[in-house]
């Protein structure tokens, strides 16, 4: 039985959707099957971050009304053979995903893949709490920034009240992926640093991506940072944080900018 | 900036930090129990209702929390003309 995981965060635009492209890429060339389903229903762009957006035949809402089969749905990434995309559907209204329905597609994708990534809309009403609501394992994804930081802290919330294994007794794993990380604003104290975000969160780290020209590039181009450019500063930290979500045990480095003479002066502390 | 404002400046992420602190400390405590406010309303509108019929617009109850003590606000309208005491109707 596979994992499902969802990839969450409250606040919109801090990267859901590259992490979830990026995260699944790099599991999956390791060989393990991967799916990742957009539950952006009216709004959808892990296509076009995958850069499958002209191969969109069915979708989501189609696969829940019986229109489509489950397996015509599924896209095949071109680059790596055991990754597929489940779109999506761009025009339809948010209520045409029903609980019922979506816990049948996540648990037919559970039994074939070995990893299910759930990419979730921003908000916190029914669509995220869909996205979160069968999932084994959770990666909220936050920005070192006040805003971000509280809705994180209202995922979890809900990750720990609203989902299928927190009604059943148990514990949803829960990670943080600080994603956007400025090496040289937290050194300055302009951004919130590292420490302070897991200690106001009390949740485990899964990696730090820093931002990065990259991330951009590879998403006009298509293509998860961890295939197109797998030797970059964000594709590596996103490739180790998959290996740390498979279990590996692997710390985490906080990225540093090396100290001008000016801030050496100064005396401050590099992150 | 001159050198001086550069050596006085220490950032804001400190402050960010103990905003969030106390802001999230909070909205946890809240999170558990129903919304304060809400129960309130609606037991200053069934006292009300007991003795003067207003619409639910009539009422404004609102909380502005500060750090050691929190005002409650409320804001009652009755209307002159229609708000006849129930007492006298009956
Ligand atoms: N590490 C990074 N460095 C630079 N830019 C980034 C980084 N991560 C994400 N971005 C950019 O931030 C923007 C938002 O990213 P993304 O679409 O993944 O966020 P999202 O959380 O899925 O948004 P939404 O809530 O709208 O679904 C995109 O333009 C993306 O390229
Ligand atoms: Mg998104």
């Amino acid at each position: 039985m596979g994992k499902v995981v969802v990839v969450t965060s409250g606040k919109g635009g801090v990267g859901k959707t590259t992490s979830t492209a990026a995260l699944g890429a790099a599991v999956a060339k390791t060989g393990k099957k991967v799916a990742l389903v957009d539950f952006d229903v009216g709004l959808r762009n892990l296509d076009l971050i995958m850069g499958a957006e002209r191969r969109v035949v069915f979708d989501l809402v189609n696969v829940i009304q019986g229109s489509a089969k489950l397996s015509q749905a599924l896209i095949r990434d071109k680059r790596v053979e055991t990754l597929f995309l489940l779109p999506a559907s761009q025009t339809r209204d948010k209520d045409a995903l029903t609980e019922e329905g979506v816990g049948e597609v996540i648990e037919r994708l559970r039994s074939v893949f070995d990893y299910v990534f759930c990419d979730s809309p921003a908000g916190i009403e029914r669509g995220a709490q869909l996205a979160m609501r069968f999932a084994d394992e959770a990666v909220i994804v936050t920005n070192p920034e006040v805003s971000s930081v509280r809705d994180s802290d209202r995922i979890i919330g809900l990750l720990d009240a609203r989902t299928m294994k927190a009604e059943q007794g148990e514990q949803i794993a829960k990670h943080v992926l600080v994603t956007r990380y400025d090496a040289g604003r937290a050194a300055r104290g302009e951004m919130l640093n590292i420490d302070d975000v897991l200690e106001i969160l009390s949740t485990p780290l899964l990696g730090i991506i820093p931002e990065s020209q990259d991330v951009l590039r590879a998403s006009n181009l298509g293509s998860p940072v961890t295939l197109s450019e797998p030797l970059n500063s964000a594709a590596r930290a996103y490739i180790d944080a998959a290996k740390r979500l498979e279990g590996e045990d692997l710390p985490v480095v906080v990225p540093f900018e090396r100290k001008g003479f000016l801030d050496r002066l100064l005396g401050r502390r590099a992150a | 900036m001159n050198l001086l404002e550069l050596f006085r400046r220490r950032g804001s992420a400190p402050v960010a930090r103990e905003r969030l602190q106390v802001l999230l400390a909070y909205e946890r405590r809240n999170r558990s129990q129903p919304d304060l406010v809400s129960i309130l309303r609606e037991e200053i509108m069934a006292v009300i209702a007991k003795h003067v019929q207003i619409d639910q617009d009539y009422l404004k109850v609102s909380m502005d929390r500060g750090q050691t003590m929190s005002t409650l606000e409320i804001d009652i309208q009755i209307p002159n003309k229609s708000a006849t005491p129930l007492a006298m109707a009956g």
